[in-house]
């Protein structure tokens, strides 16, 4: 009796990045020739690691109290939910983060730009979302920093994020832009998704609600896997 | 309805700093809770359009275990155990020459479509700097028979890229075997990448 399941559904066109993106100079070198071989799923491609055992260790959602001191910046709240795109709410699954500080320089060896390193701030944390796919970050805002893809380019403030979904297939890194920032319309790496609705999905959102009197500014960041099919794989 | 479907967010690159979130270096040995199965080590390199070897890759793996059954709740092969040492899921960032050695055990075969049977396999995401979203691939093995009937390789007709799959044993390493298999991002040699 062969396994029946529900694929994953792919991309709509234009709402995901290419692999190649000019002004993206790194994919020039890095950007396949040969256009990827579509494979139909099988249960390889719709099976994926489960963290419901919080076997990737505890969590860590607040970035502003893993040293002795306060790290400076401006005090971010960061909630949101993972989900389908039929808006299931995606339980149990593993939400990785990473930032710079809010002078705009990461904690890593490989990050040489001329501003101060805090030495109160690394600026990585994990979470196990809960059964309604929430999640909920305490850490302080980005700065803005510049790279060299072009002369006198800076990248808009932003947070990378990870989350695998129930699949190998729905494993997702991405990056979370802040609103109004004028830095977005240079950004090669924000413009690379051609469509304008699910480019603006990389934005998070601001929410008085879920700003704390005195204390930090709330933003809401929903992040939305691949959905299912509504019918089985075609056996064959 | 496709109208009320969401938009999935767009995928952006892991950048050069990765590292800072993603690290975890246990997460490169996924034998060490001694799972059933034969060890076996998977060493390579990553090289991009240029041939120059890419230090800031990383890849996440994901497999069966020995008895061919995925640590997962839609895997419902009743008749395979579930071996609880065996999670099937890890990661390994490049070194600075772009190398990088995963320790494992050899996965056993699973079903395809229909009654197909694929050959052992483990299934890989590649990220980068300069990748603005993941790209799949899949390690086959050189001295699996079953590789002859396996839908996805019997699917390549070029031999040359179907061998870029497929990892050869090492005969000058010892216990416990090292399988060799590169990953070439661009150009001559290019990696076969899956669109799944």
């Amino acid at each position: 009796m062969p396994n029946e399941f529900l694929p994953f559904a792919r991309p709509r066109a234009g709402t995901q990045p290419p692999y190649l993106y000019r002004d993206y100079q790194s994919t020039q070198q890095r950007a396949p020739k040969r256009a990827p071989i579509r494979f139909e799923h099988t249960l390889s491609e719709i099976t994926g690691p489960s963290f419901v055992a919080h076997w990737a260790g505890p969590d860590a959602t607040d970035l502003t109290r893993q040293h002795k001191g306060e790290p400076l910046g401006e005090r971010i709240i960061v909630e949101g939910r993972v989900l389908d795109e039929d808006g299931r709410p995606i339980a149990g699954t593993l939400l990785e983060l990473w930032q710079c500080n809010a002078a705009g320089r990461y904690h890593h060896p490989v990050d040489q730009h001329d501003a101060p390193l805090d030495p109160n701030f690394t600026g990585a944390g994990q979470v196990v979302t809960g059964p309604d796919g929430s999640y909920r970050f305490l850490t302080i805002k980005p700065g803005a920093y510049p790279w060299r893809n072009t002369p006198n380019a800076w990248r808009p403030a932003h947070i990378h994020f990870g989350v695998f979904g129930p699949g190998f297939v729905t494993r997702l890194v991405t990056q979370m832009y802040f609103p109004g920032d004028p830095l977005l319309a240079y950004d090669p790496i924000y413009q690379s998704t051609a469509d304008r609705e699910a480019r603006e999905r990389l934005i998070c959102q601001y929410d008085p609600d879920l700003s704390e009197a005195e204390w930090a500014l709330g933003y809401r960041f929903d992040l939305v896997l691949r959905g299912r099919l509504a019918t089985p794989a075609d056996p064959v | 309805m496709m109208a009320d479907k969401l938009i999935p967010t767009p995928s952006q690159t892991v950048g050069p700093f990765f590292h800072l979130g993603l690290a975890r270096a246990e997460w490169s040995d996924l034998a060490a809770d001694n799972p059933q199965g034969q060890r076996i080590a998977i060493e390579g390199r990553i090289t991009d359009g240029d041939g120059a070897p890419v230090p800031d890759a990383m890849l996440e793996v994901w497999q069966a275990n020995a008895a061919g059954r995925y640590n997962h709740p839609d895997d419902d092969q009743a008749d395979k155990p579930l071996d609880p040492h065996f999670r099937g899921f890890g990661r390994v960032a490049t070194d600075a020459n772009g190398r990088f050695r995963l320790t494992t055990i050899k996965p056993g075969p699973v079903p395809g479509r229909g009654n197909a049977l694929q050959a052992p396999h483990i299934n890989v995401a590649l990220f980068a700097r300069g990748l603005l979203i993941h790209l799949y691939t899949r390690i086959y093995f050189a001295d699996e028979p079953a590789n002859a009937g396996d839908p996805l390789l019997s699917s390549i007709e070029d031999g040359a890229v179907r061998d870029t799959l497929v990892a050869r044993r090492d005969p000058a390493a010892g216990s416990p075997p090292i399988y060799r298999w590169n990953i070439v991002m661009q150009g001559d040699g290019e990696t076969a990448f899956l669109d799944i």
